[in-house]
C-alpha cells in the first residue's frame, strides 16, 4: 500500500502525483519507472519517476488521463492508497558532460524528461528544452524544465502559447543555429520517430525512452518487445532507453496498437459508470 | 543395493510394519488393480477452470495403499529428490492413520498438496517402483496417495504447523516465493531464524501462482501454505525487488546477516524468426501471467488478452501443454500443439499430455515453425511451418530433429493466436547487481552442491536460478539444503565472534 500524499493537475487530463514509497525513493535514479496496479482487479501500467525526495520517502509521477487506469488515478486523491508500486524499474539514464544537448518533450513525455534535465544539467551541459503539445494547456512542467534549462522553447500545435509549429520545428531551429551534440526526445511514439529523424539528418547522436505496453516489467513476459537494430529486446530490462536510430517505430507502433480495441471498450465502460455514480 | 538412506530402511522393522506386512499376502496385494484417478468430463472441464483431478476417496486410497509391498529395498524412494519415505506414509494409509501418513510425508516435504499434483511422478518415484521395474505393471500411484494424504489433513482442519525454535533474532532474506524460496524460508523459520521473503511481484508464489493453470494447481492450496508459514513467523514483502529497490548492500546495512536466492528462470525464450513480434504472438509467460496472475479473462478485471480462434502453441513441455489448454478453455475451436520432436520426447509430464488429448488438443509433433504473417494491422493471422524428421541417434543419444525435403515439407496454417513456450532463461537482475557473483555461461548461479553457497560468502542459491528451468520438487530440494547451508554458516560465524 502506497499512500497519496499530494496531487495536483497541470490541466483537465493530466495531473501530478506524490507518493509514499521509501525504498524506491531512496534507490531511484533519472530515467526509472515503477509499475502500478491500482486495486485488486486492476492492470500493472508503468509510470516514469519524475521526481524523488529520499529524505520524505516520496516519488512524484506525473500521469495523462488515456484510458481506463490513467483515468481511475487521476479520479484519487490525497489520502487515497495505492495497493502495488513497484521499482524502480528499467536501467538509470547514462548521464555525461556532452556539451550542448537538446532535449524533446512532448506531451506528457515532458515528465520523464524532466529528471533527466536536471541530472544533465548537474553534470555540467548546456541543456535547451523544447516542449511541444497540441495546445495551451497540455504545456506541462514548464517553471521546472527552466529551473535546470539553459533555454525553453514552447511550442504548440494551433500557436495559442509559444511559437506555433510542431516539436521537430522547435528542434530545428536549435540545431540550426548551433552546435548540439546530443539529443534526448520523449513524448508519444510517433513524435520520437519524427524527433529522431529530424536529428539523424544532422547526425546528432539520440537517446529516446520507449513506452510500450508492459505486464510485469522484470524481463518476465516479452510484452515490451522491441526491434532494436534488427534484434529483439524487452524495453522494461534493457531500455527504457535506447538509441533512436536503431528503433524499428513502425513495429513498436504496430505493437502498442494490440489492444486497441479492448482498451476503447474498457474505456467507454468506465466513463459511463463513472458518470453513473456521480 | 541402491544407496537406500537409513531412516528409511529403520522403520520398515518397526512391530505395526512388520504385522502390517503379514496381513495380507504379496499376490493378493498384486492382483489389485491400480487406483483410476477421477476427473471430470474431458468436454465439461475444457471449458471451466475447475481442477481437472477430482480426487480420490478414502477408500480408493486404503486399497491402492494395500498394492504396495512394503519392499525390503524401497527402490521407489531412490527416485524422490527430497527422500519422502515413500512406503512408511503408505503404510500408514494402508492402516487408515491419514494424518500420520501426512506428517510423515511433510518431514522432508513442505509443500505434499502441490508436488502431488506436478511432480512428475512417472520419471521419479513411480518409475523406480518396484511394479514397474520388476513385475512390469503399473506403478503404485504414489503421486496421488500423496496429494490425497495432503487434501485429507487440509480439509481436516487439523493441519499441523511445525514446531519453531525459539528465536535466535537472526535475521536472513528470502529472494523469489517460488517453491525454492518458500522451502528454504519455512525451513529456516523452523531452526529460530527471522526470516524476510522478498518477491518482486504482488502476489507469493512465484511460478506456482502466475504459471501452472487453475485446472491443475488451485491458487487456494498454495495460499494455505503461504498462511501456515506466516503462522510460524515468515514475513513477506510483495512488489520489492532485491537488487532493484534495495541493493544488497542495503539489506546488508539494515541487519540481514545471509541470502537465499531463489529468482527462478522467468525469462522467455523467443526462436527469432520472421514475423515473431506481430501483435498475437506471446512468449507462455505473458499468456499465462495475464490469465493467471492478471485474471484477464475475468470480466471485472481489467488486464486484457487476446482470444483466438486458431491457437497454435510452440514447445512440448509442461509450460506449453499449460498453455495450449488454457487456450481451449478461453474457447479456441482448434488449439493445436507445434513440437519439433515425437510425442515420446515431449518433456511435458504424461498425465498432462493425455488430458490435452482427451480435451480436443491437436498435436502435430515433428513440426516446427519458421515464419509468421499477419494482415494489415499487424495481427498474426498466418504461420508456416516446417515437417521435421529424427535423425540418426547423437553422441548424446538423442535423436535429433533435422527439416525434411522435398514437396510439402512445408505448409501454411491459419492461427489468430500463437504462444511460444520454447524454454526461459534465469533471471539476470540478481547477477547483474552483484557483480562479484560467479555465474556460469548459460547465467546461473555458481554454487556448492551441498551446501549451496555461491562464490560470495553469505549469498547462498537453489531452484531454476541455478538449474535452468526444472522442476518444483528439485527447486524445493534445492531450497532445504541451502537452509542446512545457512545455518551450518550462521553457526559457524556466530561461534567464531
Ligand atoms: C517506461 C514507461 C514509462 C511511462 N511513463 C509515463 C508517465 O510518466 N506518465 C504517463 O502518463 N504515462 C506514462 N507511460 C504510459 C502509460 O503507461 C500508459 O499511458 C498507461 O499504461 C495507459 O493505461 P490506461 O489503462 O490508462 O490506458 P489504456 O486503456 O491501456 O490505453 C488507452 C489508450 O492509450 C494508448 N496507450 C496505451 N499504452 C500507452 C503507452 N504506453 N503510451 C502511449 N499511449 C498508450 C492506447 O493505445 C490506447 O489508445 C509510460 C509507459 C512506459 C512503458
Ligand atoms: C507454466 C509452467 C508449468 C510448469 N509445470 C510444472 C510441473 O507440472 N511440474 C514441475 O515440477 N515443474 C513445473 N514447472 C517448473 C517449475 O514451476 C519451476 O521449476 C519452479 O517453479 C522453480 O522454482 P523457483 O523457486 O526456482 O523459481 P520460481 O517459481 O520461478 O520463482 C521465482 C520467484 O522469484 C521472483 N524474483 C525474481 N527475481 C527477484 C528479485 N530480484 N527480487 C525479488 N523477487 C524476485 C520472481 O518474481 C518469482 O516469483 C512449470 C513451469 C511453468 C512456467
Ligand atoms: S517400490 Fe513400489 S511397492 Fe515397493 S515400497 Fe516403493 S511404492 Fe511400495
Ligand atoms: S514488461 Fe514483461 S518483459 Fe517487459
Amino acid at each position: 500500500m502506497n499512500k497519496i500524499i499530494e496531487k495536483e493537475f497541470f490541466s483537465e487530463n493530466v495531473a501530478k502525483f506524490v507518493l509514499e514509497a521509501p525504498e524506491i525513493a531512496r534507490s531511484r535514479k533519472a530515467g526509472h519507472f515503477v509499475i502500478i496496479r491500482l486495486d485488486e482487479k486492476g492492470e500493472r501500467v508503468p509510470l516514469t519517476i519524475s521526481d524523488g525526495d529520499p529524505e520524505k520517502g516520496t516519488i512524484t509521477l506525473v500521469v495523462q488521463k488515456v484510458g481506463v487506469t490513467s483515468a481511475r488515478l487521476l479520479d484519487m486523491n490525497a489520502g487515497d492508497e495505492i495497493l502495488d508500486v513497484v521499482g524502480p524499474l528499467g536501467h538509470a539514464t547514462h548521464i555525461q558532460n556532452y556539451g550542448t544537448v537538446l532535449c524533446a518533450g512532448g506531451g506528457v513525455g515532458v515528465a520523464p524528461l524532466l529528471p533527466i534535465i536536471k541530472a544533465l544539467k548537474e553534470a555540467g551541459n548546456k541543456v535547451i528544452s523544447v516542449l511541444a503539445g497540441r495546445t495551451r494547456e497540455l504545456i506541462i512542467l514548464e517553471d521546472e524544465v527552466a529551473a535546470y534549462s539553459d533555454e525553453v522553447i514552447v511550442m504548440t500545435d494551433d500557436g495559442s502559447y509559444g511559437k506555433k509549429g510542431l516539436v521537430t520545428a522547435g528542434m530545428e531551429e536549435v540545431i540550426q543555429r548551433e552546435k548540439v551534440d546530443k539529443a534526448v526526445v520523449i513524448g508519444p511514439a510517433i513524435m520520437m520517430k519524427f524527433g529522431s529523424l529530424t536529428t539523424k539528418k544532422y547526425n546528432i547522436s539520440t537517446e529516446v525512452s520507449l513506452n510500450t505496453i508492459m505486464v510485469d516489467g522484470t524481463g518476465m513476459c516479452g510484452a515490451c518487445r522491441v526491434s532494436i537494430g534488427g534484434k529483439t529486446k524487452f524495453v522494461c530490462v534493457d531500455g527504457p532507453e535506447f538509441d533512436a536510430f536503431l528503433v524499428d517505430w513502425d513495429e513498436m507502433m504496430m505493437r502498442m496498437g494490440a489492444y486497441r480495441t479492448e482498451e476503447h471498450q474498457a474505456f467507454e465502460n468506465y466513463l459511463q459508470t463513472a458518470e453513473i455514480s456521480k | 543395493m541402491e544407496n537406500i538412506a537409513q531412516y528409511i530402511l529403520d522403520g520398515r522393522n518397526e512391530d505395526w510394519r512388520v504385522e502390517l506386512r503379514k496381513s495380507m499376502k504379496a499376490k493378493e496385494r498384486t492382483s489389485i488393480v491400480r487406483v483410476i484417478m477421477p476427473e471430470q468430463d474431458p468436454n465439461v472441464r475444457n471449458k471451466n477452470s475447475v481442477e481437472v483431478n477430482t480426487g480420490i476417496t478414502e477408500e480408493m486410497a486404503i486399497a491402492e495403499a494395500h498394492r504396495c509391498l512394503d519392499c525390503p529395498e524401497p527402490t521407489c524412494t531412490t527416485g524422490c529428490p527430497v527422500g519422502i519415505n515413500i512406503p512408511a506414509f503408505i503404510k500408514k494409509i494402508e492402516t487408515g492413520d491419514f494424518l500420520g501418513a501426512a506428517s510423515v510425508i511433510k518431514q522432508t516435504n513442505a509443500l505434499p498438496a502441490v508436488c502431488g499434483r506436478v511432480c512428475p511422478q512417472e520419471k521419479q518415484c513411480e518409475l523406480n517402483c518396484f511394479y514397474t521395474q520388476k513385475l512390469k505393471k503399473p506403478a503404485i500411484a504414489i503421486g496421488n496417495l500423496e496429494r490425497f494424504t495432503a487434501d485429507y489433513e487440509r480439509n481436516s482442519g487439523k493441519m499441523s504447523i511445525p514446531d519453531v525454535a525459539k528465536a535466535n533474532k537472526h535475521k536472513i532474506a528470502v529472494v523469489g516465493s517460488g517453491p525454492a524460496g518458500l522451502a528454504a524460508a519455512g525451513d529456516l523459520a523452523k531452526a529460530g531464524y527471522d526470516v524476510t521473503v522478498f518477491e518482486a511481484l504482488h502476489e507469493i508464489g512465484g511460478v506456482l501462482k502466475y504459471g501452472i493453470p487453475e485446472f491443475r494447481l488451485p491458487n487456494d492450496i498454495v495460499d494455505v501454505e503461504i498462511e501456515n508459514m506466516r503462522k510460524m513467523g515468515v514475513k513477506f514483502r510483495t512488489d520489492y525487488i532485491v537488487g532493484k529497490t534495495s541493493s544488497f548492500e542495503d539489506l546488508r546495512a539494515d541487519g540481514f546477516e545471509a541470502f537465499f536466492v531463489g529468482s527462478g528462470a522467468g525469462l522467455p525464450r523467443f526462436m527469432n524468426i520472421p514475423g515473431e513480434n506481430f501483435n498475437g504472438i506471446f512468449s507462455s509467460n505473458e499468456y499465462l501471467t495475464r490469465v493467471n496472475l492478471m485474471k484477464a479473462a475475468h470480466e471485472d478485471y481489467d488486464t486484457p488478452v487476446l482470444m483466438g480462434k486458431n491457437v497454435a502453441v510452440i514447445g512440448g513441455g509442461n509450460t506449453a501443454m499449460d498453455s495450449v489448454r488454457t487456450a481451449k478453455r478461453l474457447g479456441a475451436e482448434r488449439a493445436m500443439i507445434i513440437y519439433r520432436r515425437s510425442m515420446e520426447e515431449m518433456p511435458a509430464r504424461a498425465e498432462e499430455v493425455h488430458h490435452a488429448l482427451d480435451e480436443g488438443i491437436e498435436f502435430l509433433n515433428l513440426h516446427n515453425p519458421i515464419e509468421y504473417f499477419a494482415d494489415e494491422k499487424g495481427r498474426v493471422n498466418k504461420m508456416k511451418v516446417q515437417r521435421m524428421e529424427l535423425a540418426e541417434p547423437d553422441a548424446s543419444g538423442r535423436r535429433r530433429p533435422v527439416p525434411m525435403e522435398g514437396e510439402g515439407a512445408q505448409f501454411d496454417i491459419d492461427v489468430d493466436l500463437v504462444i511460444v513456450a520454447v524454454g526461459v532463461s534465469p533471471n539476470p537482475i540478481v547477477p547483474e547487481s552483484l557483480k562479484q557473483l560467479k555465474m556460469t555461461d548459460w547465467g546461473t548461479i555458481v554454487v556448492d552442491k551441498e551446501t549451496m553457497q555461491s562464490s560470495i560468502e553469505d549469498v547462498f542459491a537453489g531452484g531454476d536460478i541455478v538449474r535452468g528451468g526444472a522442476t518444483v520438487i528439485l527447486a524445493m530440494g534445492d531450497g532445504r539444503k541451502a537452509a542446512a547451508g545457512i545455518h551450518k554458516y550462521m553457526m559457524e560465524k556466530v561461534a567464531a565472534n
